[in-house]
């Protein structure tokens, strides 16, 4: 398959801290690949290394075949990058804030005209063209930030916590907006502490605990390795333990052969939850 | 050559154009927030106490008049493009959005440097207005409309450098009140430096906003123009752009 990202023992060092060590990583031409891990894992840090933002203390990274390090103007135009905080001019609208981003890409006055219809139109928001950002909800921002990052056609997207801070409702009509961009054959990089968006949005996950690389696969091969199946079970009321099974029989036998100081709570199927506590020992919250 | 030419003013463009379409909303008050410090200077030392003393041979206002324009220069090119820019950067942290774009960083220094030339001359055009009025034997001519816009450079970049050195909201305040404010009354803006002691007028003379006023002065008074102060005001200024290079190139890739 098509690399478009690939790190070899990408490290990065802040004084004593390892943000990020040893990192090997691939990311496939059109897939959405989600980075999942707590808050200090090492995710941004890793984006800002890939979109040129950040030199690794060793190592190398190279997004569409242009080293970050060696080509940083070629991955410049390659790239479109959503960070975590809101990038855009707040004094601006968001029109404006197309227009600029669309000239620092070089895009001459029809081009620019053009692409941001077209894009507004995409994410629905050409009623709020003319609106200054700072009076937008937080949604119609994190939508007015990724069609911004967009207006170069890049060959990868990098969202770095698109959900975060967004109420239900928004955080759905993200993923479907995600979801059209990775079928109309955008590569999209995102990061995300939140189990259910790796599940329901990426094709495959690397999951990132202090600065390495614990796991990396489709979510249904990393559940199958650790057993689809979970049994939490309560011992004398001290803390939950759980328990991972090749299917509901291998379970369900467990359940009844425990003994009586023994409290089943649930039985379920298990998800990327289990397998980062599995292999931490931490909940990626971080609790 | 020549693309490279066009293609790093179409790049310096695209940077300036935002700050454009901000000043175009807000110009009135633009002008009118750069302008009181300015005008309290002319009026409570040129007006005020002023209008009576005579100065090397001049009337107070006459002599005064071209260090308020340099100071003028000065503090609204510093501010015009530190503050926003140190805003972006620190808490916004939009500015990152430049690093990441396929634009040089001589284009983005240039081009956030601009932004504040635009914003001091237009202060200072202003103010020179309005000094003209009160002080009609005050000349301006080409060489000192050259002397005020290298100054609004200077200080401009200089504003460029701080916002992209600063870690917080407090060193941006340290910087105004260590630097800009003691230059604003110590740079021979509102006395000679003739007579001072060698010592304190060696010290002065590193300052770039004392050459400033020499030359504004120089030209304003129809003396020789003092063309050291305006080598020694431009090398400030290379100093200033090299060094935002060096800083953007130590902090991105």
């Amino acid at each position: 398959m098509d690399e478009i990202v690939s790190t070899q023992k990408l490290t990065k060092v802040y004084g004593p801290i390892k943000a990020v060590q040893d990192l090997d990583l691939s990311v496939y031409r059109g897939e959405v690949f989600g980075f999942l891990g707590p808050n200090g894992a090492g995710k941004t840090t890793t984006i800002r290394i890939l979109t040129t933002l950040t030199k690794p203390t060793s190592g190398r990274a190279s997004v569409n075949g242009y080293d970050v390090v060696d080509e940083p103007s070629k991955v410049k135009n390659v790239i479109g990058v959503v960070q975590q905080h809101l990038s855009l001019d707040r004094d601006l609208t968001i029109r404006e804030n197309m227009e600029f981003r669309a000239r620092l890409h070089h895009l001459n006055s029809s081009e620019r005209r053009h692409r941001i219809n077209e894009l507004l139109e995409y994410v629905d928001l050409t009623e709020y063209a003319d609106r200054v950002i700072d009076s937008l909800s937080g949604g119609m921002k994190k939508r007015a930030a990724i069609v911004n990052a967009l207006l170069h056609n890049p060959a990868v997207l990098f969202l770095d916590e698109p959900t975060v801070g967004l109420d239900a409702q928004a955080r759905r009509r993200l993923w479907d907006l995600i979801r059209r961009l990775s079928n109309d054959g955008t590569t999209i990089f995102l990061t995300t502490h939140y189990i259910e968006e790796a599940e329901t949005l990426c094709q495959r996950v690397g999951i990132l605990h202090r600065g390495r690389l614990i796991a990396l696969g489709k979510p249904s091969e990393l559940r199958q390795e650790l057993g689809q199946i979970t049994v939490e079970t309560l011992v004398n009321n001290r803390g939950t333990r759980y328990q991972y099974f090749r299917d509901k029989n291998a379970a369900t036998q467990y359940v009844q052969n425990l003994p009586p100081e023994v409290k089943t709570i649930v039985i379920r199927e298990s998800n990327l939850e289990d397998v980062f506590v599995e292999l931490t020992g931490q909940k990626v919250d971080g609790e | 050559m020549v693309n490279e030419i066009m293609a790093l003013l179409s790049d310096v463009y695209a940077i300036l154009w935002v700050d454009l379409r901000l000043l175009k909303r807000q110009w009135l008050r633009t002008l009118a927030t750069s302008l009181v410090n300015p005008l309290l200077y002319l009026v409570a030392f040129g007006y005020g106490l002023g209008r009576g003393i005579s100065f090397e041979g001049y009337s107070y206002l006459e002599f005064v008049m071209p260090g308020i324009i340099a100071l003028t220069a000065m503090t609204s090119s510093y501010n015009g493009a530190s503050s926003k820019l140190h805003v972006d950067r620190l808490f916004y942290k939009c500015f990152d959005e430049y690093l990441m774009a396929p634009v040089s960083f001589v284009s983005i220094v240039i081009g956030k440097t601009l932004v504040g030339v635009i914003r001091g001359l237009i202060s200072t055009l202003t103010i020179l207005v309005v000094g003209y009025a009160l002080a009609p034997e005050m000349m301006v001519s080409p060489l000192f409309l050259t002397a005020m816009v290298i100054s609004c450079a200077v200080f401009a970049c200089f504003g460029v450098l701080t916002a992209l050195t600063v870690k917080s909201h407090q060193d941006m305040g340290t910087i105004s009140t260590l630097v800009i404010l003691p230059m604003t009354f110590l740079s021979g803006t509102f006395f000679s430096l003739n007579s001072l002691p060698t010592f304190v007028k060696t010290v002065l003379y590193v300052l770039p906003l004392t050459h400033s006023s020499l030359c504004l002065r120089a030209s304003a008074l129809g003396q020789p123009f003092p063309w050291p102060s305006l080598a020694v005001l431009t090398t400030y200024g290379l100093a200033f752009l090299v060094a935002c290079l060096i800083i953007l190139k130590k902090t991105s890739v």
